[in-house]
């Protein structure tokens, strides 16, 4: 059968995930809007926040910020057609993801034995809820880069190396989720 | 016919696939499309049960329902709950948007299938889940969820209050997989219009339907992300013990009414603008007319999709929110009346001088129209926070907002259904059974609705399961009734339609290609249209609206037809 031919130069693939990534922002939009609007009109944030653990979150951001680079090199290698290194970078990619959520949960065991669960107060709620829900696109983000790296392992990748590039593009929005939340959460 | 193109080629047709990815796992959007039906058609017979079992008990309060028992405060909630549910989102949406969407896009803009076949079957599964999930929730101990389809907190955060645990746990996750499955479809809807449009078919000679569906599209995918974070944090509240809705710890109830109708509202829209897409194809046909001012009507789309971001709080007058807010918030929802106004306008302005046939697609037509026109003149008064404060949450705001979503979901609904019937089953429905279905759901459907202005401004509430409790609504008890006995009778009448479609389906006439004369593209393949879709792609010379023009012979145009005399290529 006659293929169709696309109406646009742009992959269709390109499209669709800018157009998921336009309906994510609205997610994390709404959340931290109320954080924001509650915050400005209630007292006691601020003492609550000094409670959470700056270094680790401070060490977390380099980590996501480094797997951001990763991700990059991985599609420059993939336009450079140097297959073992395209996987190589996604397993780095995958490796600094873990990381971050090994960290995460880290910081998570120390809030919780000093008591800070997520009933602990509103503060508490917003900060489990807005990094639980990041962490768990992170996970997705993991779960999509490792099936990449299958794929470049077993060389099936190499017809299909946009994939690398549209996986990219959730993984920095993922990270400048992360951008907004570090300040918002941590810094004030 | 001139359906093939100069460029294109024409190959022979893919296999046919086997029975489960033709049946069940099927990545046609036609397939598609019709399980979308299917499992919709399947929840309106519920919703429609919930209606009889709540009316039954607010005629006659606390009385044996026929075929059902008793109904006990509580069951009536999780009815009230469950009928706005169902009917909003199991109903309107996979009706108008899914069904109707995946079945006409493709078709209308010349593709073989949407974008991402694999994706809009997964979307379809996902819905399907949801379904699962939800009817899964009538049947778990504790009931199903009960604090409204709006689900304000604290009543829907803390299972002390009403009793309902997993209920409503399950029913914030079937709308967090309907969201799911129709963020999917969205993304699939706008990358296929993007993308695989044929050639000549430009923005501006798509049918109308595919502009409504699209920018009901982009209005949901834009407006649902606060609601799901609203419906994560609920969730939060009820499992983890998170207070973001519990004043106790410091959280805030108003919060999550923002969240919603910040979705809720939009939602509207979402619903609407495809019901209205549907009569707009519909109206040019039977009134032999190009549609009037077809970019003007694009642009009122546009705007009212925007405004429809900035009117939500009108659900929230009475919310305790700082009434400041009333006023703007009365502005922009009065201010969005205009291009909804405009684009009624443009209808009724097709039909003007028309040379108009009464089948039974356009009866129902006029019937969207006639009941959207009464429902969005009341919604003025509903906007205004002065007349809304005497009236909210009363019977006034159900029968408003049944006037609008009626008309949208099933008199549009059923005229897509019957418009469209002949090209997704290759037969022909029968036009006695569907007038005679027409008129005894227009009748009865205002005779249910009407009288609920007046019950409303006595004073009745909406959510109440007795009014027969307070003295002053004693009175109006008979009117009750009559609304009841309508009711009954207007649900019945769907039984018309029922027979209709399945004696249809067996025994209709069977149906030509274009059996109404019309332009689009999907009328240009046989009925029904094979695995995908064209021959050959077709190529497009001319918008979608082209009756009786003066380039060609017979009264129609379609849009892939070259004229070849005079003036023809332009």
């Amino acid at each position: 059968m006659e293929a169709q031919t696309l109406t646009s130069q742009t992959p269709s693939g390109k499209i669709g995930v800018w157009w998921f990534l336009a309906s994510e922002i609205p997610v994390f939009g709404g959340l931290i809007v109320s954080y924001i609007v509650l915050r400005l009109g209630g007292a006691g944030w601020s003492e609550a926040s000094s409670h959470l653990n700056f270094n680790f979150a401070l060490a977390n951001t380099f980590v996501l910020l480094t797997s951001s680079l990763t991700m990059v090199l991985a599609f420059a290698e993939v336009e450079a057609e140097r297959p073992r290194r395209v996987g190589n970078y996604l397993l780095l990619t995958i490796l600094l993801g873990v990381l971050f959520l090994a960290v995460k949960g880290f910081e998570y065991a120390g809030e919780i034995g000093k008591g800070f669960t997520p009933g602990a107060g509103i503060f508490w709620s917003f900060y489990y809820g807005m990094t639980g829900l990041h962490a768990l696109h992170v996970l997705a983000g993991i779960v999509v880069n490792l099936i990449l790296y299958l794929q470049a392992l077993s060389g099936a990748l190499q017809r299909h190396g946009h994939r690398v590039e549209l996986a990219g593009l959730y993984w920095h929005f993922v990270d400048v989720v992360w951008i907004f939340l570090f300040p918002l959460l941590y810094l004030t | 016919m001139n359906s093939t193109s100069p460029n294109a080629e024409s190959v022979a047709h893919d296999a046919e696939p086997g029975f489960w990815r033709a049946y069940l796992f099927s990545t046609d959007h036609k397939r598609i499309a019709k399980q979308y039906l299917s499992v919709a058609l399947f929840w309106a017979v519920m919703g429609g049960l919930t209606a009889y079992l709540m009316r039954w008990q607010l005629a006659y309060p606390d009385t044996e329902v026929p075929g059902w028992g008793f109904i006990a405060p509580d069951f009536y909630n999780m009815l009230v709950t469950m009928h706005g549910t169902i009917m909003v989102f199991f109903v309107a949406m996979p009706i108008l948007l899914a069904a109707f969407g995946n079945f006409l896009i493709p078709l209308m803009i010349g593709a073989r299938d949407m974008a991402f076949p694999r994706l809009n079957m997964l979307s379809f599964w996902v819905f399907a889940l949801a379904s699962l999930v939800l009817l899964t929730s009538l049947f778990v101990p504790g009931g199903a969820a009960s604090a409204g389809w709006t689900g304000y907190p604290p009543l829907s955060a803390k299972p002390e209050y009403t009793g309902v645990t997993w209920g409503l746990n399950l029913w914030l996750l079937a709308l967090a997989l309907e969201f799911a499955s129709f963020l999917m479809g969205g993304v699939n809807f706008l990358t296929t219009a993007i993308n695989m449009r044929a050639p000549g078919m430009s923005f501006f000679r798509l049918p109308l339907l595919v502009w409504m569906e699209l920018t009901a599209a982009v209005i949901f995918m834009l407006s649902v992300g606060p609601l799901i974070a609203g419906a994560v944090m609920l969730l939060m509240d009820r499992v983890v013990g998170t207070t973001f809705f519990l004043p106790e710890g410091g959280g805030e109830p108003l919060l999550w009414q923002h969240l919603f109708w910040f979705f809720g509202h939009p939602e509207v829209y979402v619903i609407l603008l495809p019901g209205f897409g549907l009569i707009l194809e519909i109206i040019p046909v039977f009134s032999r007319k190009p549609i009037f001012g077809y970019r003007p009507i694009i642009y009122s789309t546009i705007v009212a999709g925007a405004l429809s971001f900035v009117v939500w709080a009108h659900h929230q007058f009475l919310s305790g929110m700082d009434p400041r807010l009333a006023m703007p918030f009365s502005i922009t929802t009065i201010i969005i009346s205009v291009p909804f106004a405009l684009i009624v306008f443009a209808m009724i302005a097709t039909l003007w001088r028309g040379s108009i046939t009464f089948s039974t697609p356009m009866l129902f037509a006029m019937g969207t129209l006639s009941v959207f026109i009464f429902g969005g003149l009341t919604g003025i008064f509903n906007g205004s926070a002065p007349v809304d404060i005497y009236i909210h949450d009363t019977y006034f705001i159900v029968a408003h907002f049944h006037y609008t979503l009626f008309s949208a979901v099933f008199f549009a609904g059923f005229a897509g259904l019957t418009y469209w019937f002949p090209k997704m089953f290759g037969r022909m429905m029968n036009e006695q059974l569907g007038k005679l279905h027409f008129w005894l759901t227009f009748v009865f459907f205002n005779a249910v609705f009407i009288p609920m202005h007046v019950v409303g401004l006595g004073g009745m509430m909406r959510r109440i399961s007795d009014p027969t409790q307070y003295e002053f609504l004693r009175p109006l008890q008979p009117l009750n009734q009559f609304i009841t006995v309508a009711a009954i009778l207007l649900l019945l009448s769907q039984l018309v339609f029922v027979v209709n479609f399945f004696r249809s389906l067996i025994c209709g006439k069977v149906a030509e290609r274009n059996p109404w004369q019309a332009n689009t593209l999907e009328w240009r393949v046989p009925s029904p249209p094979p695995h995908e879709n064209f021959d050959a792609i077709p190529v497009v010379y001319h918008g979608p609206y082209e009756y009786n023009s003066s380039e060609a012979a017979v009264d129609w145009l379609p849009q892939d037809r070259r004229v070849t005399t005079g003036a023809a290529t332009r």
